[in-house]
């Protein structure tokens, strides 16, 4: 009994200690202190790892190369400008070329594709050139001869008098007259070191004919241009495209399961059976699973299985894959944002004599929508990063053609990865466009979902 | 007691169970027509799950069950044929905490005749405006319809909640302590409006503060709860109809013990 009327007073004893409680609040204060700069020095370290990033991948695409021509333009024409010679010549020149080495074709693939076309060619192959080429002045010898008949020469006749001279110009300047990049220097290097560099170009001998420029590699050009095995004159066009159709089918394909499947989850189950809550908790344990594994999934079900379907590898086996990949994400995401719509809005919508559909299209969905997309937005940003399952299911590394739906195709980050594995000079760079383009593409992908949040948000609010 | 030619509802033996676990006890009583019917009690006694026993908004609660009668105009409404969404329909309801959509004030009014399919717009603002005008809401917000209902005042926010349900054209109107969230002023105009609405609505009204109840309502039932120990000492609580009469009569003249000390606030 003393005991427990004595602890009380010394208690209260303790807690009125003035002293005490001076020095515990310099230590209270003084803790809290601490943990501040912890958390501001977290920050610094992580705007100063961005910013490094992002300052070692821009320093990358912009800067001075050495290029050199490999066939000089001047001596194709003996020292005329390309541009003045005729279609003849310019014939002439291009059946040369693809007389060389591993071109043996006298120009006949660039007649059948450019030309003629290939469409027009496999509706008829046994056709003769007169037929094929209807508009075209053709001497009658060689209008007659079928297209497997052709001679390197007859070829030549047919290109001068059917393809016209810019389409030839054309051909002869991205085709024989390219340019080989013997280095490139940083942003850093060619701003602060132009000298050493000016000398280095000039002193080398295995250089002669060198010429240093600026270059920036990421430029219209490179966005539009096709995929060549040249860095200089490489382009980006096939990946970009199938980047932007893989995403687009992919949240085509996730959005609408994923928000279904939350919908139901979260509105129609009751959540006491325990096939609910295994769905639910198998549904948070695949958002952890490993990309790769979806990979091997898609290889399994999308490229082998339904081949019939997807045609194997190709963009649409690709969406669904990375549709599996982020379908977790979407879900998770869609339930939270159904969860934290107040029950109040839904018993103002049964009082009334709402349906339960009526109740979900119009009151919970509506005020659930800036979640969802959030959610979704985290699932695109992750499927368009993205490179281990693709690499499984089998995109290709080089792809000089758009993209369809049931063709081969590749996106932006696996280029990034086969071209910064490219020792040769240029290629380093063109990764480094390319990553700067995914951050890009990225970013308007978020800034249209992050609008359309703001826009139900503020719909939502008056 | 009334006839029932008179009554809207009447309720017979009913018992609310929740999860298996009996909520409230055995409560018959009639709802009057074009009366209010006010439910006191102290919390905990069911007085808000007998009233949304009323319109089947317990269905939403999963595990909630209710056994006997509730009577709507001679059919129960408990009856396996019936569908809820009519009988929200018709018997509407309005909640403690205002709770408007987020939508502007014309969506929330125009929403329940929406969900009967009308779409004419000429018909919508006619239910719009008479369904304002009727909740006493109209010269606050007629210029400003377009206005999102979450902008509105607390009292204001209620009005708009009865003017929504009044929208439909219910018969019989359930509130759930529809003043506890507001201060005098903005009560003091809800109850106006409910006298009013009386004339052509029934009214049910669950409430906390009992001048209220003497105010406003014609027939008042009071709740009070029944305790018992369970095997391994824990305490069961339900509750039971105590006391239902006139209003005038239960808080002048109760007839049992109970329900005095409770109107002379002895507990609560």
């Amino acid at each position: 009994m003393t005991a427990t009327t004595n602890t009380p007073s010394r208690a209260v004893e303790r807690i009125k200690n003035e002293e005490s409680f001076l020095s515990g609040l310099r230590n209270r204060h003084l803790q809290g202190t601490i943990w501040k700069y912890f958390f501001q020095a977290a920050i610094v370290i992580g705007i100063v790892a961005l910013l490094t990033l992002m300052f070692n991948v821009v320093n990358r695409i912009v800067g001075l190369v050495a290029v050199r021509e490999i066939v000089d333009p001047a001596t194709l024409a003996d020292g005329r400008d390309l541009e003045s010679l005729s279609a003849e010549e310019l014939a002439r020149i291009y059946s040369e070329y693809r007389l060389t080495g591993a071109n043996t074709d006298g120009g006949r693939v660039f007649l059948r594709d450019n030309v003629i076309g290939r469409d027009t060619f496999q509706a008829n192959p046994q056709a003769p050139m007169s037929q094929l080429l209807p508009n075209a002045d053709l001497p009658p010898e060689v209008g007659a001869l079928t297209f497997s008949e052709l001679q390197p020469a007859d070829t030549q006749v047919i290109l001068a008098a059917a393809a016209g001279q810019i389409t030839l110009l054309d051909a002869v300047i991205t085709e024989i007259v390219g340019r080989e990049i013997l280095e490139a220097w940083t942003f850093t290097e060619s701003t602060f070191n132009r000298a050493a560099i000016e000398e280095r170009v000039a002193s080398n001998e295995d250089w002669a004919g060198a010429q240093l420029e600026w270059r920036s590699w990421l430029n219209p050009q490179f966005l539009t241009t096709r995929m060549t095995t040249i860095a200089a004159d490489s382009g980006v066009r096939a990946a970009l495209l199938g980047s932007l159709v893989t995403i687009a089918l992919t949240v085509l394909i996730a959005f609408p399961l994923g928000v279904g499947t939350a919908i139901y989850l979260e509105e129609y189950s009751t959540g006491n059976s325990w096939f609910e809550n295994f769905i639910e908790t198998n549904i948070r344990n695949l958002a952890g699973v490993p990309s790769i594994i979806y990979g091997l999934l898609g290889l399994a079900i999308f490229v082998r299985a339904l081949a019939s379907i997807t045609q194997g590898r190709t963009i649409i086996s690709a969406a669904l894959t990375m549709a599996l990949l982020i379908l977790p994400v979407i879900i998770i995401n869609a339930q939270e944002a159904l969860r934290a719509v107040p029950p109040s809005i839904r018993e103002a919508s049964f009082g009334l004599g709402a349906t339960r559909w009526q109740t979900i299209w119009n009151q919970v969905l509506p005020a659930a929508m800036p979640g969802i997309l959030t959610g979704t937005i985290l699932g695109m940003s992750r499927a368009i990063g993205e490179t281990a399952p693709l690499i499984i299911i089998g995109a290709a590394t080089f792809i000089a053609t758009d993209p369809g739906l049931t063709s081969r195709f590749t996106v932006l980050p696996i280029q990034i990865y086969t071209w910064t594995k490219d020792p040769r000079q240029g290629f380093s760079e063109i990764a480094a466009a390319t990553i700067v383009l995914l951050l890009i593409v990225l970013l308007l992908f978020n800034a249209t979902a992050i609008i359309l949040r703001q826009r139900f948000r503020r719909k939502l609010s008056g | 007691m009334a006839t029932n030619g008179a009554n809207a509802i009447e309720l017979k033996n009913v018992k609310v169970f929740y999860s298996d676990k009996l909520a409230v006890d055995n409560v018959s009583l009639p709802i009057l027509k074009n009366k209010i019917t006010a439910f006191i009690g102290p919390s905990g006694c069911g007085k808000s799950t007998v009233l949304r026993a009323l319109n089947r908004m317990n269905d939403l609660i999963p595990g909630a069950r209710v056994e006997g009668e509730v009577t709507y105009h001679g059919k129960n409404l408990y009856a396996p044929n019936v569908d809820p969404v009519e009988v929200r329909r018709r018997i509407g309801m309005v909640f403690q905490k205002p709770n408007p959509f987020p939508k502007s004030i014309y969506d929330n009014v125009a929403y329940g005749p929406r969900l009967l399919g009308v779409t004419d717009k000429r018909t919508l603002d006619e239910i719009v405006e008479r369904s304002i005008k009727g909740s006493f809401l109209w010269d606050e917000v007629k210029t400003d319809l377009k206005k999102s209902g979450l902008a509105l005042s607390g009292g204001q926010q209620q009005r708009l909640c009865i003017a929504r349900t009044i929208a439909i054209e219910p018969d019989v109107i359930l509130m759930d302590e529809p003043c506890s969230a507001l201060d005098p002023i903005a009560t003091q105009a809800i109850e106006e409006l409910m006298k009013e609405l009386v004339k052509s609505y029934t009214i049910v009204i669950v409430t906390h503060n009992m001048q209220q109840a003497q105010r406003v309502s014609d027939f008042t039932a009071f709740y009070s709860i029944r305790k018992a120990e369970e095997s391994g000492g824990v305490e069961r609580r339900w509750g039971v109809l105590g006391e239902y009469a006139p209003t005038e009569q239960l808080f002048h003249n109760p007839k049992s013990e109970e329900t005095e000390r409770y109107i002379r606030g002895e507990f609560g």
